[in-house]
């Protein structure tokens, strides 16, 4: 088969409609008599609620209903069904949402919310997992062990603990005690807003029939679909989900949000469409939010820098809901130094409960809290050692095919290559080479480097399908599962389908908005696990298709199937291709001259579900948690003002082992993107909260994200391709592990270029100044020294 | 204060009477009233740029502007930048540099980044940072944006 398209950079297919601006998203999606929803939210962070009192706003005029958690008696959640769709008795959060103002416009439901009285009964608050782990602690889930739950968590009725993951692999004391070297450390990430422009928004319409349409900014329609079905108790066959355009996701429209409130709503207020659409302020204060890390990690090695032994123990600060973060603690604990070979490691990793804004998935969930931690200790090992951290790492990385992984998994011989990544990333930033010092004397260069690698972390059963029709003129339906908020996994797909069929890419057609109804299955769009299922179901769907079509091309042109071949838009013999048919005369059945007719409309069908993973044991997290490993490595270059804090990272590089670029150009926007959203993440990103649990900077102003002049205009992508063979053309998942190293790496770079070392995240002038002072302050009393003497341009 | 009245602007070339209330935000009058959902809402206070549009050529935050202050304006959307039904060299360079990921973002920066170029076609590519500067990509396509700017600008010299 010809490549025309697989490895060709080509702009994503639904490009027309974004940069015109025609592109629908859910909040662009607006229904004839729809009723607008707004929030009455917590003003406690831990109360019993008396009453609520809606009589005064219910005489704005059109307000319609105003609805609380008596209304709503459900649990929700994807894996221990913690949440309420308004609250129940009793808040758990400042910004919980404990009634539902509908109105006949957005600006009556604003004008009502403010007038709905809740009466509190504050209960103690905790806001501090640590506090919240002992035994006075207020219990913020009294009914936890009621709670539905997948099988893969242990959540501990009676205490916070939403779930306990733990790892044994070797012995870990005997570990250290070979260790020449030992290094312990603490680290720690805050509560950060995945800041997606599109707040979370659904428009639902409950019909009389019991059919209910949602069209919602979620990332994955069929978990929606059926997370509402199993926690509201309705045949998901009533439940028909469409996504629209989606203005991103990162892990933070994953699993179930806002539907059920919506569609409960609708049924509520007769039957009518509803729209609920977040404020930027709801969604840092309402809305579910990456958690706060805690972690203790101590790492042993030989003097040669051979690892030994590896001992973690992460406290994830889970909020008041922990539906989907009991899974990041369970990916925390299991990818712990995921990238090396160590015979001997422990870990405890728990998710708690919390006072605060409860959290969720986040790009690459679990593994950029694990590389923080592991990537900062192996820097400060390498410093301990007096070795070249490149030189550790190398000595290192796993090995496929040889190395048994922290789950005690045996690489596959495909697996990918970690050194090939550090290698490229070392070169790209002249790794060794010492570079010019500034002429400033307070600024000061370093470089910095890591390596960390990202799978799915899905259930084991987690399957996808892929549906391919053809249509009269031989252009192609492709419908799958998998979304597109903004990855463009979708045109990959295409542009396998165009060259498996040997047609233009333009006749492949994507459909910009799905509907469960109508598209094939597939568990979840998230985890970096689109192209590689969805793509392996839409390879088994073009091996059903061309069967059937070569069944009905080997009668025409009398020869067996297997001597055709499908090229430009024919089927033919293969060696002789002047005997062909077209394809349009077969996709819709062949006529003979006399009429008779064989075959029929072709539609290919395929699907794939993992035949390999395994749940992990209970004990000691043991098993095959993914599919594939992608294997990355980052490095930096910076440069340190010790006067003022300022990191600014000037240029930088990203290797990953993708085993095949389908599409180099949207590889590239991954891989930049995700070092971008790194590179904010570690710099700037806080969601801060005062001391009786409001968040203090729910805006832009305050809680900065990235822009154009805060990164680099040099970051490389290096793509290795080393294929795997069970995955399409070899290619694995990028979506995540493009952001998830790149705040250690900037860390890493602020220890070579200044010698000190800063563990707790963000990187803000502030924190960096404050680290100066208190480890280096020398350095600092050096430099005012030398400035007596600066001479000064003016 | 409630009562509304009428007012009238050019959009996209097309004179349009509406009818709004003194409190009413431009950008909610042109999502709401007028269906050009390429005006994009992201935090309704003016720091993410994403509501950007044209107003009388100058590209201003329309979450931050009353519809009565856009009387008798020329206003243009990113619906407005097209060719007719092509797109326009600014936006086949974004289009073809993959300078748009989700896309949310996408219709402000064309705006801004044509209003940039009208204004100074040879920008250079540090000018270009620097003026989109006042509004968020989450994905991250950046770099791509500021290659595309740069790309088209040829298209913008007289």
């Amino acid at each position: 088969m010809r490549q025309k398209y697989i490895g060709k950079a080509l702009p994503q297919l639904d490009s027309f409609h974004k940069v015109t601006g025609i592109a629908k998203y859910t909040h662009d999606i607006s229904l004839p008599g729809m009723l607008h929803v707004k929030l009455v939210t917590s003003t406690e962070p831990h109360a019993e609620i008396i009453n609520i009192d809606a009589s005064e706003a219910l005489k704005i005029p059109g307000v319609v209903a105003v609805l609380t958690g008596k209304d709503f008696p459900y649990r929700l959640g994807i894996y221990v069904g913690d949440r309420d769709v308004l609250a129940i008795d009793k808040v758990n959060w400042v910004g919980h949402p404990v009634a539902a103002v509908v109105a006949e416009t957005m600006e009556a439901a604003e004008k009502a919310i403010d007038l709905v009285e809740v009466d509190y009964k504050p209960l103690k608050p905790v806001f501090d997992p640590f506090e919240a782990l002992k035994e006075e602690a207020p219990i913020i889930h009294p009914k936890l062990g009621e709670y539905r739950r997948a099988p893969a968590f242990t959540p501990v009725p009676g205490t916070n603990i939403a779930n306990k993951f733990t790892l044994r692999k070797g012995d870990v004391e005997k570990g250290f005690k070979e260790a020449d070297v030992v290094v312990e450390n603490r680290f720690y990430m805050p509560f950060v807003s995945h800041c997606y422009m599109e707040t979370q928004s659904v428009v639902a319409h409950y019909h009389k029939d019991g059919t209910i349409e949602i069209w919602t900014s979620a990332q994955s329609p069929f978990a929606v679909r059926n997370l509402m079905g199993l926690s509201l108790g309705i045949p998901i066959g009533k439940i028909i989900i469409y996504q629209p355009f989606v203005g991103g996701g990162f892990g933070g429209k994953a699993g179930l949000h806002w539907e059920p409130l919506a569609a409960l709503i609708s049924k509520k207020v007769g039957y009518k469409p509803v729209k609920l659409k977040l404020s930027r302020k709801e969604q840092f204060t309402s809305a579910p939010v990456r958690e706060g890390f805690h972690a203790e990690v101590k790492v042993g090695a030989k003097r040669n820098g051979k690892l030994t032994a590896l001992k973690a123990k992460f406290i994830l600060d889970s909020g008041a809901f922990a539906d989907y973060t009991v899974n990041v603690s369970r990916a925390a604990g299991y990818s712990v130094g995921e990238v090396y070979d160590i015979p001997n490691v422990y870990c405890d990793s728990l998710a708690v409960y919390t006072n605060k804004v409860p959290t969720t998935a986040m790009r690459g969930f679990g593994h950029p809290e694990s590389a923080w931690a592991v990537e900062r200790s192996i820097e400060m090992l390498a410093n301990e050692l007096k070795m070249d951290p490149l030189k550790l790492r190398l000595m290192n990385v796993v090995k496929a095919g040889i190395s048994t992984t922290v789950t005690g998994e045996r690489l596959r011989e495909d697996a990918g290559n970690p050194v090939q990544c550090l290698e490229a990333v070392a070169k790209a930033i002249n790794w060794g080479k010492t570079e010019e010092k500034p002429k400033e004397p307070w600024k000061f260069i370093g470089k910095g480097l890591a390596v960390f690698s990202k799978g799915p972390a899905q259930p084991p059963n987690a399957a996808s399908a892929a549906i391919i029709k053809i249509n009269e003129d031989v252009t192609v339906d492709l419908m799958v599962g998998t979304g597109n908020f903004g990855q463009g996994t979708l045109t990959s797909l295409a542009q396998i389908v165009a060259d498996e069929l040997g047609v233009p890419v333009e006749k492949v057609r994507i459909r910009t908005m799905r509907s469960t109804d109508t598209v094939a299955y597939t568990w979840q769009t998230v985890g970096s696990r689109g192209l590689f299922t969805d793509g392996n179901a839409v390879l088994e769907a073009l091996k059903d298709a061309k069967k059937q079509i070569k069944e009905v091309a080997s009668q025409v042109l009398r020869v067996k199937p297997a001597d055709l071949e499908i090229k430009d838009g024919k089927v033919m013999v293969k060696g002789r291709p002047w005997e062909n048919v077209p394809l349009s005369d077969i996709v819709m059945g062949y006529t003979y001259p006399n009429g008779n007719s064989i075959g029929g409309p072709i539609i290919g069908r395929g699907k794939y579900i993992s035949p390999i993973n395994t749940y992990l044991d209970p004990e000691t997290g043991q098993g095959i948690p993914t599919i594939f490993y992608t294997f990355g490595a980052a490095a930096c270059k910076v440069e340190v003002d010790v006067l003022t804090g300022k990191v600014k990272v000037l240029e930088a590089a990203q290797a990953f082992d993708l085993g095949k670029a389908i599409n180099p150009l949207l590889v590239r926007q991954q891989v930049e993107g995700g070092f971008i959203m790194g590179l904010s993440v570690a710099l700037f990103e806080e969601i801060q909260f005062d001391e009786r649990g409001w968040v203090l900077n729910p805006n832009f102003s305050t809680y900065w994200v990235a822009r154009a002049a805060d990164i680099p205009s040099k970051i490389d992508t290096i793509p290795v391709e080393n294929p795997q063979k069970d995955a399409p053309y070899g290619a694995r998942g990028i979506g995540e592990v493009v952001m998830l190293g790149v705040p250690p790496t900037i860390a890493n770079a602020v220890q070579n270029a200044i010698g000190v070392n800063i563990n707790n995240l963000p990187l803000t002038p502030e924190n960096v100044w404050k680290a100066i002072k208190k480890q280096r302050p020398e350095l600092v009393e050096e430099i005012k020294k030398k400035l007596v003497s600066w001479k000064w341009k003016v | 204060m409630k009562m509304p009245r009428k007012i009238t602007f050019t959009v996209n070339g097309v004179k349009k009477q509406v009818e709004v209330k003194d409190n009413e935000l431009l950008a909610d009058v042109l999502r709401d009233k007028l269906q050009l959902t390429g005006v994009k809402q992201a935090c309704w206070r003016g720091e993410c740029g994403l509501c950007t549009v044209l107003l009388n050529g100058k590209p201003v935050k329309s979450c931050l502007i009353l519809a009565v202050e856009a009387n008798g304006a020329e206003i243009v959307t990113s619906e407005g930048l097209m060719e007719g039904d092509k797109l326009s060299h600014l936006q086949k360079s974004f289009v073809e540099n993959g300078a748009l990921q989700c896309g949310f973002c996408t219709p402000a920066f064309t705006l801004v980044t044509h209003y940039l170029l009208t204004q100074k076609p040879d920008a250079s590519e540090e000018e270009i940072r620097e003026y989109i500067s006042g509004l968020i990509c989450r994905c991250g396509t950046y770099n791509e944006i500021v290659k595309a700017v740069k790309q088209a600008s040829q298209y913008y010299k007289k």
